[in-house]
């Protein structure tokens, strides 16, 4: 009797973890009756009648909190498409940086990405294309969309002459300073590389931190490097340097390296930055301890719409571009920025055309809202006569149309691995780690391979 | 109830449902990490078998031997600071005042997720305005160190915040086992003349040898395997001067997008975390528990 009890007691506890195990068996078998489904659709020539339910999934990472405005301005867009479509659901994920770019990994191992998602441009893109993963979106820009970016936007997010991604933002990087410590000490926006060093100098013998960095993340000090090498170098012997289609053993390029370590050794930048991260570093720039930042278009929200910061400070802030080195190669207007994300389509999704339909609606309303909203330029045309705009995004909506030249970043550039090669030899050569030639031939090493 | 426990098939099947779960979620990943680590695989493309290849690559690899010896640098001091924990608990066992209350403070860091431990030290390490380097200003030091950054010391800065976390649970640990010590042989001790010293080198920890060799391997085995704090405080930066075995395998698989080579070493841990663990065992193994 006891026995019978038990037993059924352990089929009980049996069909309990069945029951956990099984709720993700549904799931898949959920999506095989979607892909069924698909199957039916494709035999229907018209995928856009209007009558038949579709549902997108589209994957995202500005969580409600961490990214608010844009958090709002995506669901303004997707309310008002499925007010226009109502045959189409947008089904939504939302994920925190760091975390979408792990779990878009762990979906392409099993072939489950979203219809539509985020991407980055170049090196991260390309393992996704080869991978047979992404769609191509040639069809959509061929369609009048591609005139609708600023010219050379895309080209970030093309392998093989074909384009796999579509550029929400753009990007580039001025240097900001704070107007109030420059007069203080009676300093003038330098032009060039030796005014700069002097401003530099002086603000360290007045006890002023010139810099602000967090180099912990490795990629700010790569914008510092990156601009040197351009300025130095020029834009064309860096950018095929990068590419591997030259060496990267050049005295220009040992010259920035070592230019970035002499920055280091006259005290330029802020105390133990290679332990802090860019929040934890940019905070010596917003409490007025350091003079200057370098740092992406993306900061400017802070400077003209964030109501958490305070006006006083705002109206302090101004930026240059960085100066030119005599004797470099380089020019003023040559720029280190680029496309920031983008959107992509999954090759094997369901609802592909359906898909592509809303990536190009989203990038035409994001480029209406997304400067006057979130603060974010798009990399759609801006009409900045018809939007009231504040002056920093006007002054720099200019220099980006004077713009001779735009090197993207380089950790974006470069594929993964070499990626972080860059990315730690940056760390070791602004901790004097590592000498001019120790950089450069790493570099060497890792673009080759 | 007898009856039906000498039955092995009801056993078998009232094990079945445990173990079914732990080889889906342990036993069958440690499987196929081994397989996925004889192959070049970026996560995406196929895969393509290369061998003993990225055994090969790991031998030779600077990065991997050094984040290695940073492990095993942990691992070192993790064992030296049992030592510590272990003459807390002494005190903290023998009846001095307010031994419930310091018990409960030296508890409070296991209460605190890694993260929270990690930001927290993160502000204390700050290099211009953390509470450290504030005090040490104050005595009038000029050049004070810049703890996460300079890659002579980020290391130990770092182990410092980590030892600290797992003290409150050994310390716990030590404490119930030397709670566990029969009153009458202490008190026998005490008739017979034997120093509060004595009793405690000659007595107590004769008795607790097992729960210190299990400690031992805990240790080890967790320092070696160790990721969070390391993680959130300095992501193995500057260059790979804080970097151990587990940061490295997740830098190589999540940002080098190599999952083949990032197989290879996660594999590669869980042999010397066994092989630790067997020599552990080994080395301390006693023939008889001691017994008085």
């Amino acid at each position: 009797m006891k026995t019978q009890k038990m037993i059924v007691l352990l089929f009980l506890i049996l069909t309990v973890v069945l029951a956990g195990c099984s709720s993700s068996n549904g799931g898949s078998n959920g999506s095989a009756e979607g892909n069924n489904q698909n199957e039916s659709n494709s035999a229907n020539p018209d995928p856009t009648s209007a009558d038949e339910k579709v549902t997108i999934n589209f994957m995202h990472l500005w969580p409600e909190g961490v990214s608010t405005a844009q958090n709002k301005v995506v669901n303004d867009i997707i309310k008002q498409y499925q007010d226009e479509h109502p045959n189409v659901t947008i089904k939504l994920e939302v994920l925190d940086n760091e975390q979408y770019k792990n779990k878009l990994k762990v979906l392409s191992t099993s072939n489950t990405l979203p219809d539509v998602g985020v991407t980055w441009a170049a090196g991260f893109l390309q393992p996704y294309v080869e991978g047979g993963l992404f769609a191509s979106l040639d069809d959509l820009l061929g369609n009048g969309l591609g005139d609708q970016f600023v010219a050379g936007t895309t080209d970030a997010f093309q392998v093989d002459g074909s384009t796999y991604g579509v550029p929400l933002e753009f990007n580039i990087a001025p240097i900001y300073y704070n107007k109030e410590i420059f007069a203080n000490h009676n300093l003038e926006v330098p032009t060039t590389y030796d005014e700069f060093l002097n401003v530099v100098q002086t603000l360290v013998d007045n006890g002023v931190t010139p810099i602000a960095l967090g180099n912990k993340d490795r990629w700010t000090g790569s914008l510092w490097y990156m601009y040197l090498a351009d300025r130095i170098a020029g834009q064309e012997v860096f950018s095929n340097a990068l590419a591997g289609k030259d060496t990267y053993m050049q005295d220009s390029l040992l010259q920035a390296a070592g230019e970035v370590q002499n920055l280091v050794n006259l005290n330029a930048f802020n105390k133990g930055f290679n332990g802090l991260s860019n929040d934890e570093g940019k905070a010596d720039f917003y409490n007025e301890a350091a003079a200057m930042y370098l740092m992406g278009t993306w900061e400017l929200a802070n400077f003209t719409a964030n109501e958490e910061i305070p006006q006083e400070f705002k109206d302090k802030v101004g930026f240059f571009k960085f100066p030119v080195v005599s004797g470099g190669k380089g020019d003023a207007n040559s720029w280190v920025g680029g496309p920031g994300v983008g959107l992509f389509v999954a090759e094997n999704s369901p609802v592909k055309e359906q898909a592509k339909q809303f990536v190009a609606y989203f990038v035409e309303k994001w480029g209406e809202k997304a400067v006057t909203d979130a603060g974010v330029i798009p990399a759609t045309k801006v009409d900045t006569s018809s939007v009231e705009l504040a002056d920093l995004y006007v002054e720099l909506f200019n220099e980006m149309n004077n713009a001779t030249s735009i090197t993207l970043y380089a950790d974006v550039q470069l594929e993964a691995e070499a990626a972080e090669v860059h990315l730690n030899q940056i760390q070791a050569l602004f901790g004097n780690a590592a000498t001019p030639e120790q950089f450069s031939e790493a570099h060497e090493q890792a673009i080759k391979k | 109830m007898n009856k039906m426990m000498s039955n092995k098939w009801i056993i078998a099947l009232y094990m079945l449902p445990a173990l079914l779960l732990l080889a889906l979620i342990i036993y069958i990943p440690i499987v196929l990490t081994g397989y996925y680590g004889l192959n070049d695989w970026n996560g995406i493309k196929a895969m393509t078998f290369v061998g003993l290849e990225n055994y090969k690559e790991l031998i030779g690899d600077k990065a991997f031997w050094s984040s290695a010896l940073h492990s095993l640098l942990l691992a070192l001091f993790s064992c030296l600071s049992l030592i510590l924990y272990l003459a807390v608990s002494l005190v903290l066992a023998s009846k001095i005042k307010g031994a419930n209350t310091l018990r409960k403070i030296y508890l409070i860091p296991m209460l605190l997720s890694s993260v929270a431990i990690a930001q927290l030290w993160l502000k204390i390490y700050h290099p211009s305005n953390g509470l450290i380097n504030i005090f040490l200003e104050k005595l009038g030091v000029v050049n004070t160190p810049e703890w996460l950054a300079n890659t002579d010391i980020v290391l130990f800065a770092i182990f410092l915040p980590i030892l600290w976390q797992y003290a409150g649970f050994y310390i716990l640990i030590y404490y119930a086992a030397l709670k566990g010590v029969p009153k009458e042989v202490e008190e026998a001790a005490t008739i017979d003349g034997a120093t509060a010293w004595q009793i405690a080198y000659r007595i107590k920890v004769p008795l607790i040898t097992e729960v210190l060799k299990v400690t031992l391997v805990l240790a080890m085995v967790g320092s070696l395997k160790y990721f969070d704090l390391i993680y959130v405080m300095t992501g193995g930066g500057p260059n790979g001067a804080s970097e151990v075995m587990a940061s490295y395998m997740y830098r190589i698989a999540f940002k080098s997008f190599d999952f083949g080579y990032a197989s290879a070493v996660s594999f590669f841990l869980l042999l010397i975390c066994l092989v630790v663990t067997w020599l552990i065992r080994a080395l301390t193994a006693s023939k008889e528990q001691i017994q008085y």
